[in-house]
Protein backbone atom coordinates (compact mmCIF):
# COMPACT_ATOMS: atom_id res chain seq x y z
CA UNK A 1 0.00 0.00 0.00
CA UNK A 2 1.42 2.86 -1.10
CA UNK A 3 -0.22 5.51 1.49
CA UNK A 4 1.09 3.24 4.54
CA UNK A 5 4.36 3.27 2.96
CA UNK A 6 4.51 7.09 2.84
CA UNK A 7 3.33 7.25 6.55
CA UNK A 8 4.70 4.16 8.48
CA UNK A 9 8.17 3.17 6.46
CA UNK A 10 10.69 2.72 8.52
CA UNK A 11 13.40 3.98 6.08
CA UNK A 12 11.87 7.71 5.91
CA UNK A 13 11.33 7.23 9.93
CA UNK A 14 15.13 7.10 10.82
CA UNK A 15 15.17 9.87 7.36
CA UNK A 16 13.44 11.92 9.71
CA UNK A 17 15.09 11.15 12.93
CA UNK A 18 18.48 11.71 11.36
CA UNK A 19 16.99 14.81 10.21
CA UNK A 20 16.01 15.62 13.54
CA UNK A 21 19.07 15.05 15.29
CA UNK A 22 20.94 17.46 12.50
CA UNK A 23 18.61 19.94 13.63
CA UNK A 24 18.89 19.68 16.92
CA UNK A 25 21.39 21.68 18.92
CA UNK A 26 19.55 22.25 22.52
CA UNK A 27 18.11 19.96 24.83
CA UNK A 28 14.47 20.10 24.77
CA UNK A 29 11.32 18.51 26.42
CA UNK A 30 7.96 18.10 24.16
CA UNK A 31 5.01 16.94 25.40
CA UNK A 32 2.67 14.94 23.71
CA UNK A 33 -1.04 15.90 24.60
CA UNK A 34 -2.64 12.81 23.89
CA UNK A 35 -2.75 9.43 25.16
CA UNK A 36 -3.86 7.60 21.88
CA UNK A 37 -0.01 9.48 21.21
CA UNK A 38 2.11 8.39 23.71
CA UNK A 39 0.43 4.62 22.82
CA UNK A 40 2.30 5.28 19.62
CA UNK A 41 5.13 7.13 20.49
CA UNK A 42 5.96 3.94 23.61
CA UNK A 43 5.32 1.21 20.40
CA UNK A 44 6.90 2.46 17.64
CA UNK A 45 10.10 3.86 20.35
CA UNK A 46 9.95 6.67 18.54
CA UNK A 47 10.91 8.72 22.01
CA UNK A 48 13.89 6.25 21.35
CA UNK A 49 15.01 7.14 17.59
CA UNK A 50 14.77 10.68 18.15
CA UNK A 51 18.33 11.87 19.60
CA UNK A 52 19.01 11.80 23.26
CA UNK A 53 18.53 15.68 23.82
CA UNK A 54 14.89 15.75 23.30
CA UNK A 55 12.71 14.00 26.00
CA UNK A 56 8.85 12.94 25.33
CA UNK A 57 6.91 13.75 28.36
CA UNK A 58 3.50 12.33 28.39
CA UNK A 59 0.53 14.68 28.72
CA UNK A 60 -2.52 13.99 30.50
CA UNK A 61 -5.03 13.61 27.24
CA UNK A 62 -5.89 10.22 28.08
CA UNK A 63 -10.13 10.73 29.01
CA UNK A 64 -10.33 7.65 31.41
CA UNK A 65 -6.96 8.54 33.12
CA UNK A 66 -8.12 12.36 33.78
CA UNK A 67 -11.95 11.25 34.94
CA UNK A 68 -11.48 12.35 38.93
CA UNK A 69 -12.45 9.71 41.62
CA UNK A 70 -15.35 11.51 42.66
CA UNK A 71 -17.44 11.04 39.56
CA UNK A 72 -16.49 7.60 39.58
CA UNK A 73 -17.90 7.18 43.28
CA UNK A 74 -21.48 9.02 41.70
CA UNK A 75 -20.93 6.74 38.80
CA UNK A 76 -20.94 3.70 41.28
CA UNK A 77 -23.81 5.25 43.79
CA UNK A 78 -25.70 5.86 40.78
CA UNK A 79 -24.92 2.53 39.20
CA UNK A 80 -26.20 0.43 42.26
CA UNK A 81 -29.63 1.69 42.20
CA UNK A 82 -32.53 -0.49 41.72
CA UNK A 83 -34.62 0.62 38.69
CA UNK A 84 -31.14 1.82 36.98
CA UNK A 85 -29.71 0.76 33.85
CA UNK A 86 -26.24 2.69 33.80
CA UNK A 87 -24.30 2.89 30.24
CA UNK A 88 -20.82 3.54 29.98
CA UNK A 89 -17.63 3.18 27.62
CA UNK A 90 -15.66 -0.05 28.47
CA UNK A 91 -12.65 0.88 29.59
CA UNK A 92 -14.64 2.74 32.37
CA UNK A 93 -15.44 0.32 34.50
CA UNK A 94 -12.22 -1.21 35.58
CA UNK A 95 -11.28 2.20 36.47
CA UNK A 96 -11.23 2.40 40.69
CA UNK A 97 -13.39 4.56 42.98
CA UNK A 98 -12.76 4.91 46.49
CA UNK A 99 -14.07 1.35 47.25
CA UNK A 100 -14.96 -0.09 44.60
CA UNK A 101 -15.75 0.08 40.74
CA UNK A 102 -18.58 -0.51 37.90
CA UNK A 103 -17.67 -4.09 37.57
CA UNK A 104 -17.96 -5.10 40.84
CA UNK A 105 -21.20 -3.05 40.95
CA UNK A 106 -22.46 -4.70 37.70
CA UNK A 107 -21.23 -8.28 39.52
CA UNK A 108 -23.08 -7.63 42.89
CA UNK A 109 -26.20 -7.47 40.50
CA UNK A 110 -26.44 -4.03 38.95
CA UNK A 111 -27.44 -3.59 35.65
CA UNK A 112 -24.21 -2.35 34.00
CA UNK A 113 -23.68 -2.00 30.11
CA UNK A 114 -21.04 -1.28 27.92
CA UNK A 115 -21.93 1.19 25.06
CA UNK A 116 -20.06 2.01 21.79
CA UNK A 117 -21.72 5.49 21.33
CA UNK A 118 -24.18 7.50 23.64
CA UNK A 119 -26.68 7.27 20.82
CA UNK A 120 -27.17 3.37 21.94
CA UNK A 121 -27.76 5.01 25.53
CA UNK A 122 -30.71 7.03 24.25
CA UNK A 123 -32.06 3.80 22.45
CA UNK A 124 -31.72 1.99 25.61
CA UNK A 125 -33.92 4.74 27.60
CA UNK A 126 -36.27 4.61 24.30
CA UNK A 127 -36.59 0.84 24.79
CA UNK A 128 -36.71 0.62 28.47
CA UNK A 129 -39.28 3.24 29.36
CA UNK A 130 -40.06 2.59 32.88
CA UNK A 131 -36.26 2.69 33.61
CA UNK A 132 -33.61 5.29 34.14
CA UNK A 133 -30.78 4.86 32.04
CA UNK A 134 -28.02 7.23 32.97
CA UNK A 135 -24.90 7.26 30.71
CA UNK A 136 -21.71 8.43 31.87
CA UNK A 137 -20.48 11.03 29.37
CA UNK A 138 -16.92 11.71 29.60
CA UNK A 139 -14.04 12.70 27.25
CA UNK A 140 -12.36 15.69 25.80
CA UNK A 141 -13.30 17.59 22.99
CA UNK A 142 -13.73 15.08 20.19
CA UNK A 143 -16.27 12.92 22.44
CA UNK A 144 -18.46 16.25 23.63
CA UNK A 145 -20.36 16.66 19.89
CA UNK A 146 -21.69 12.66 20.61
CA UNK A 147 -22.33 13.26 24.14
CA UNK A 148 -24.03 16.72 23.33
CA UNK A 149 -26.14 15.40 20.45
CA UNK A 150 -27.31 12.23 22.76
CA UNK A 151 -28.91 15.25 24.93
CA UNK A 152 -30.29 17.30 22.33
CA UNK A 153 -31.85 14.55 20.53
CA UNK A 154 -33.22 12.94 23.90
CA UNK A 155 -34.50 16.23 24.36
CA UNK A 156 -36.30 16.38 21.02
CA UNK A 157 -37.92 12.54 21.10
CA UNK A 158 -39.20 13.45 24.50
CA UNK A 159 -37.40 10.87 26.39
CA UNK A 160 -37.93 11.60 30.10
CA UNK A 161 -35.92 8.60 31.64
CA UNK A 162 -32.57 9.37 30.26
CA UNK A 163 -29.50 11.31 31.62
CA UNK A 164 -26.00 11.93 31.52
CA UNK A 165 -23.41 11.82 34.80
CA UNK A 166 -20.87 14.67 32.78
CA UNK A 167 -17.54 15.01 33.43
CA UNK A 168 -15.81 16.44 29.99
CA UNK A 169 -12.40 18.15 30.15
CA UNK A 170 -10.95 20.50 27.80
CA UNK A 171 -7.44 20.75 26.59
CA UNK A 172 -6.42 24.11 26.49
CA UNK A 173 -6.79 24.87 29.67
CA UNK A 174 -5.02 21.41 30.69
CA UNK A 175 -2.12 23.19 28.63
CA UNK A 176 -2.16 26.05 30.60
CA UNK A 177 -2.54 24.72 33.50
CA UNK A 178 0.87 22.51 32.62
CA UNK A 179 2.61 25.88 31.87
CA UNK A 180 1.64 27.30 35.17
CA UNK A 181 2.64 24.54 36.89
CA UNK A 182 5.50 25.10 39.35
CA UNK A 183 8.59 23.25 37.99
CA UNK A 184 7.07 23.23 34.34
CA UNK A 185 9.98 21.61 31.92
CA UNK A 186 7.66 21.34 28.75
CA UNK A 187 8.71 23.47 26.12
CA UNK A 188 6.75 22.38 23.22
CA UNK A 189 3.52 20.79 22.80
CA UNK A 190 2.21 17.89 20.01
CA UNK A 191 -1.45 19.46 20.05
CA UNK A 192 -3.73 16.04 19.45
CA UNK A 193 -4.77 16.00 16.16
CA UNK A 194 -8.89 13.85 16.72
CA UNK A 195 -9.51 16.87 19.20
CA UNK A 196 -8.45 19.51 16.70
CA UNK A 197 -10.56 17.52 14.07
CA UNK A 198 -13.48 18.83 16.12
CA UNK A 199 -12.21 22.28 17.75
CA UNK A 200 -9.88 23.32 14.92
CA UNK A 201 -6.49 25.02 15.99
CA UNK A 202 -8.19 28.51 16.27
CA UNK A 203 -8.01 28.75 19.61
CA UNK A 204 -3.96 27.70 20.68
CA UNK A 205 -2.32 30.82 18.83
CA UNK A 206 -3.32 32.47 21.87
CA UNK A 207 -1.52 29.94 24.11
CA UNK A 208 1.47 30.06 21.92
CA UNK A 209 2.09 33.63 21.77
CA UNK A 210 1.43 34.11 25.67
CA UNK A 211 3.46 31.12 26.80
CA UNK A 212 5.86 31.15 23.84
CA UNK A 213 5.73 27.39 23.08
CA UNK A 214 5.51 26.03 19.58
CA UNK A 215 1.90 23.67 19.63
CA UNK A 216 2.31 21.56 16.29
CA UNK A 217 -0.96 19.67 15.44
CA UNK A 218 0.03 15.90 15.29
CA UNK A 219 -1.43 12.70 13.79
CA UNK A 220 -0.93 9.35 15.22
CA UNK A 221 1.07 7.68 12.56
CA UNK A 222 4.93 7.45 13.47
CA UNK A 223 5.71 9.41 10.39
CA UNK A 224 3.13 12.02 12.24
CA UNK A 225 4.77 12.11 15.08
CA UNK A 226 8.20 12.80 13.84
CA UNK A 227 7.25 15.53 11.66
CA UNK A 228 5.31 17.11 14.50
CA UNK A 229 8.68 16.70 16.46
CA UNK A 230 10.51 17.82 13.74
CA UNK A 231 8.71 21.02 13.29
CA UNK A 232 8.56 21.96 16.90
CA UNK A 233 12.37 21.54 17.04
CA UNK A 234 13.12 23.66 14.19
CA UNK A 235 10.78 26.06 15.79
CA UNK A 236 12.59 25.77 19.21
CA UNK A 237 15.76 26.10 17.57
CA UNK A 238 15.25 29.26 15.66
CA UNK A 239 13.62 30.83 19.31
CA UNK A 240 9.86 31.03 17.36
CA UNK A 241 6.19 29.96 19.03
CA UNK A 242 3.64 29.42 16.86
CA UNK A 243 1.03 26.90 16.35
CA UNK A 244 1.53 24.81 12.89
CA UNK A 245 -0.74 21.92 11.33
CA UNK A 246 0.94 19.05 10.57
CA UNK A 247 -1.94 16.45 10.51
CA UNK A 248 -4.14 18.86 7.36
CA UNK A 249 -5.15 15.28 5.90
CA UNK A 250 -7.89 15.89 8.90
CA UNK A 251 -7.29 19.02 10.98
CA UNK A 252 -8.60 22.59 9.78
CA UNK A 253 -8.16 25.71 11.31
CA UNK A 254 -11.65 25.79 11.75
CA UNK A 255 -12.74 22.22 12.93
CA UNK A 256 -16.04 21.20 12.61
CA UNK A 257 -18.11 23.83 12.94
CA UNK A 258 -21.67 22.23 13.17
CA UNK A 259 -20.22 19.76 16.07
CA UNK A 260 -18.85 22.85 17.86
CA UNK A 261 -22.13 24.46 17.48
CA UNK A 262 -24.08 21.61 19.05
CA UNK A 263 -21.52 21.86 21.56
CA UNK A 264 -22.11 25.73 22.54
CA UNK A 265 -25.91 24.72 22.33
CA UNK A 266 -25.73 22.44 24.83
CA UNK A 267 -22.64 22.55 26.88
CA UNK A 268 -21.34 25.81 29.30
CA UNK A 269 -17.49 25.68 30.43
CA UNK A 270 -17.15 24.96 34.16
CA UNK A 271 -14.07 24.55 36.53
CA UNK A 272 -13.62 20.98 36.91
CA UNK A 273 -11.29 18.26 38.93
CA UNK A 274 -8.83 16.16 36.95
CA UNK A 275 -7.53 12.73 38.50
CA UNK A 276 -4.51 13.20 40.19
CA UNK A 277 -4.18 16.86 39.03
CA UNK A 278 -6.90 19.18 41.28
CA UNK A 279 -9.42 21.35 39.59
CA UNK A 280 -8.33 23.43 36.79
CA UNK A 281 -10.28 26.68 36.68
CA UNK A 282 -12.80 26.96 33.52
CA UNK A 283 -11.29 23.46 32.11
CA UNK A 284 -14.29 21.46 31.43
CA UNK A 285 -18.06 21.20 30.20
CA UNK A 286 -21.45 20.91 31.97
CA UNK A 287 -24.94 20.94 30.90
CA UNK A 288 -26.43 24.18 30.17
CA UNK A 289 -29.52 25.16 32.90
CA UNK A 290 -31.85 24.59 29.95
CA UNK A 291 -30.76 20.87 30.05
CA UNK A 292 -30.88 20.35 33.59
CA UNK A 293 -33.68 17.58 33.43
CA UNK A 294 -31.04 15.41 31.42
CA UNK A 295 -28.33 15.86 34.78
CA UNK A 296 -27.66 12.64 36.27
CA UNK A 297 -25.96 14.58 39.14
CA UNK A 298 -29.35 16.58 40.10
CA UNK A 299 -31.55 13.81 39.07
CA UNK A 300 -29.93 11.01 41.21
CA UNK A 301 -28.84 13.69 44.11
CA UNK A 302 -24.83 12.47 44.29
CA UNK A 303 -23.09 16.32 44.09
CA UNK A 304 -22.00 15.95 47.44
CA UNK A 305 -19.81 13.03 46.98
CA UNK A 306 -16.71 13.55 48.37
CA UNK A 307 -13.95 10.87 47.68
CA UNK A 308 -10.62 9.83 49.12
CA UNK A 309 -7.97 9.50 46.76
CA UNK A 310 -4.89 6.51 46.99
CA UNK A 311 -1.48 8.21 48.02
CA UNK A 312 0.40 4.93 46.65
CA UNK A 313 -0.75 6.07 43.15
CA UNK A 314 1.71 9.08 41.43
CA UNK A 315 -0.79 9.32 38.22
CA UNK A 316 -1.31 12.78 39.60
CA UNK A 317 2.29 13.89 38.57
CA UNK A 318 2.65 11.10 35.79
CA UNK A 319 -0.16 13.00 33.97
CA UNK A 320 1.76 16.50 34.51
CA UNK A 321 4.73 14.88 33.00
CA UNK A 322 6.74 15.56 36.71
CA UNK A 323 7.01 11.70 36.89
CA UNK A 324 7.81 8.23 34.37
CA UNK A 325 5.58 6.02 34.70
CA UNK A 326 8.25 3.35 35.74
CA UNK A 327 9.54 5.77 38.16
CA UNK A 328 6.67 5.35 40.63
CA UNK A 329 7.34 2.92 42.89
CA UNK A 330 4.29 0.66 42.38
CA UNK A 331 4.77 0.68 38.97
CA UNK A 332 4.65 -3.51 37.75
CA UNK A 333 5.03 -4.22 41.47
CA UNK A 334 1.56 -3.86 42.82
CA UNK A 335 0.52 -1.90 40.17
CA UNK A 336 0.28 -3.80 37.11
CA UNK A 337 -2.63 -3.85 34.17
CA UNK A 338 -4.50 -6.55 35.94
CA UNK A 339 -3.85 -4.63 39.59
CA UNK A 340 -4.05 -1.29 38.63
CA UNK A 341 -4.13 1.01 41.74
CA UNK A 342 -5.22 4.07 38.95
CA UNK A 343 -6.23 4.74 35.92
CA UNK A 344 -3.19 5.40 34.06
CA UNK A 345 -2.41 1.86 34.29
CA UNK A 346 -5.97 0.78 33.58
CA UNK A 347 -6.52 2.44 29.96
CA UNK A 348 -5.11 0.96 27.21
CA UNK A 349 -3.98 4.69 26.58
CA UNK A 350 -2.99 5.32 29.99
CA UNK A 351 0.76 5.93 30.37
CA UNK A 352 1.19 3.53 32.81
CA UNK A 353 -0.41 1.07 31.16
CA UNK A 354 1.79 1.46 27.57
CA UNK A 355 4.86 1.30 29.95
CA UNK A 356 4.05 -1.93 31.20
CA UNK A 357 2.59 -3.40 27.68
CA UNK A 358 6.19 -2.42 26.09
CA UNK A 359 7.91 -3.33 28.79
CA UNK A 360 9.61 -0.11 29.43
CA UNK A 361 10.42 -0.76 32.99
CA UNK A 362 14.01 1.14 33.02
CA UNK A 363 14.80 4.61 32.07
CA UNK A 364 15.80 4.35 28.18
CA UNK B 1 -12.73 5.35 23.36
CA UNK B 2 -10.11 8.16 22.66
CA UNK B 3 -9.21 6.57 19.39
CA UNK B 4 -11.18 7.63 16.43
CA UNK B 5 -11.72 4.68 13.77
CA UNK B 6 -12.40 5.32 10.16
CA UNK B 7 -14.32 3.74 8.02
CA UNK B 8 -16.60 3.91 4.72
CA UNK B 9 -20.29 4.68 4.27
CA UNK B 10 -22.31 1.62 2.88
CA UNK B 11 -25.90 3.73 3.20
CA UNK B 12 -28.08 6.62 4.32
CA UNK B 13 -30.90 7.14 6.33
CA UNK B 14 -33.09 8.86 8.66
CA UNK B 15 -33.84 7.60 12.47
CA UNK B 16 -36.72 9.54 13.74
CA UNK B 17 -34.94 12.69 11.47
CA UNK B 18 -31.60 12.25 12.80
CA UNK B 19 -29.42 11.41 9.82
CA UNK B 20 -27.23 8.08 10.28
CA UNK B 21 -25.35 5.63 7.84
CA UNK B 22 -23.82 2.22 8.20
CA UNK B 23 -20.45 2.28 8.22
CA UNK B 24 -17.72 -0.64 7.56
CA UNK B 25 -14.69 -0.97 9.74
CA UNK B 26 -12.91 -3.49 7.63
CA UNK B 27 -15.54 -5.94 8.17
CA UNK B 28 -17.26 -5.07 10.93
CA UNK B 29 -20.83 -2.63 10.18
CA UNK B 30 -21.80 -0.42 12.83
CA UNK B 31 -24.64 2.30 12.37
CA UNK B 32 -22.90 5.92 12.90
CA UNK B 33 -24.61 9.16 13.41
CA UNK B 34 -23.91 11.41 10.34
CA UNK B 35 -25.43 14.85 11.51
CA UNK B 36 -22.12 16.21 11.87
CA UNK B 37 -20.88 15.86 8.40
CA UNK B 38 -24.05 16.91 6.17
CA UNK B 39 -22.51 16.76 3.06
CA UNK B 40 -21.26 13.12 3.08
CA UNK B 41 -22.11 10.67 0.43
CA UNK B 42 -22.24 6.37 0.06
CA UNK B 43 -19.00 5.50 -0.34
CA UNK B 44 -17.22 8.02 1.48
CA UNK B 45 -14.48 7.39 4.19
CA UNK B 46 -15.24 9.18 7.41
CA UNK B 47 -13.53 8.64 10.65
CA UNK B 48 -15.75 7.86 13.40
CA UNK B 49 -15.56 8.79 17.38
CA UNK B 50 -18.21 7.57 19.65
CA UNK B 51 -20.47 6.53 17.16
CA UNK B 52 -20.28 9.95 15.47
CA UNK B 53 -18.81 10.37 11.84
CA UNK B 54 -16.39 13.21 12.54
CA UNK B 55 -13.97 14.09 9.71
CA UNK B 56 -14.52 12.80 6.00
CA UNK B 57 -11.12 11.55 4.97
CA UNK B 58 -9.88 10.46 1.92
CA UNK B 59 -9.33 6.68 1.41
CA UNK B 60 -5.76 6.14 1.26
CA UNK B 61 -5.34 7.75 4.88
CA UNK B 62 -8.20 5.85 6.21
CA UNK B 63 -6.36 2.54 4.56
CA UNK B 64 -3.37 3.48 6.36
CA UNK B 65 -4.93 4.59 9.43
CA UNK B 66 -6.93 1.21 9.98
CA UNK B 67 -3.86 -0.89 8.94
CA UNK B 68 -2.05 0.77 11.13
CA UNK B 69 -4.82 0.43 14.39
CA UNK B 70 -4.81 -3.00 13.56
CA UNK B 71 -1.11 -3.82 13.84
CA UNK B 72 -1.03 -1.48 16.94
CA UNK B 73 -3.85 -4.00 18.42
CA UNK B 74 -5.69 -0.42 19.14
CA UNK B 75 -8.27 -2.12 16.65
CA UNK B 76 -9.05 -4.55 18.68
CA UNK B 77 -9.73 -2.30 21.97
CA UNK B 78 -12.05 -0.35 20.34
CA UNK B 79 -14.06 -3.13 18.14
CA UNK B 80 -14.56 -5.07 21.59
CA UNK B 81 -17.21 -1.91 22.83
CA UNK B 82 -18.49 -2.23 18.85
CA UNK B 83 -18.91 -5.78 19.73
CA UNK B 84 -20.33 -5.83 23.33
CA UNK B 85 -22.31 -3.05 22.68
CA UNK B 86 -24.55 -4.48 19.74
CA UNK B 87 -25.64 -7.42 22.60
CA UNK B 88 -28.76 -5.74 23.91
CA UNK B 89 -29.18 -2.07 22.67
S1 LIG C 1 2.29 2.84 38.07
FE1 LIG C 1 0.25 2.53 39.01
S2 LIG C 1 0.44 3.40 41.06
FE2 LIG C 1 2.16 4.22 39.86
S3 LIG C 1 1.38 6.16 38.97
FE3 LIG C 1 0.97 4.57 37.44
S4 LIG C 1 -1.14 3.92 37.91
FE4 LIG C 1 -0.42 5.02 39.75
Amino acid sequence: MKHLSEYRDGAKALKLAAEIARICKGNWAIMEVCGGQTHSIIRNGIDQIVPQNIEMIHGPGCPVCVTPISVIDKALEIAARRNVLFCSFGDMLRVPGTTSDLYRIKGGGGDVRIVYSPLDAVKLARKHPTREVVFLAIGFETTAPANAMAVKIAQQQDIHNFSVLVSHVLVPPAIEAIMNSPGNRVQAFLAAGHVCSVMGFHQYHRLASQYSIPIVVTGFEPLDLLDGIRRAVVQLEAGQSHVENAFPRVVTEAGNEVAQATIDEVFETTDRAWRGIGVIPQSGWRLKPKYAEFDAERRFAVEDIAPEESNACRAGEVLRGALKPHQCEAFGKQCTPRTPLGATMVSSEGACAAYYNYGRFVHP
Amino acid sequence: MCLAVPGQIESLYADNDTPMGKVNFGGVVKEVCMVYLPEVQIGDYVIVHVGFAIHQIDEESAQATLESFAELGLLDDELEDLRVSGEDS
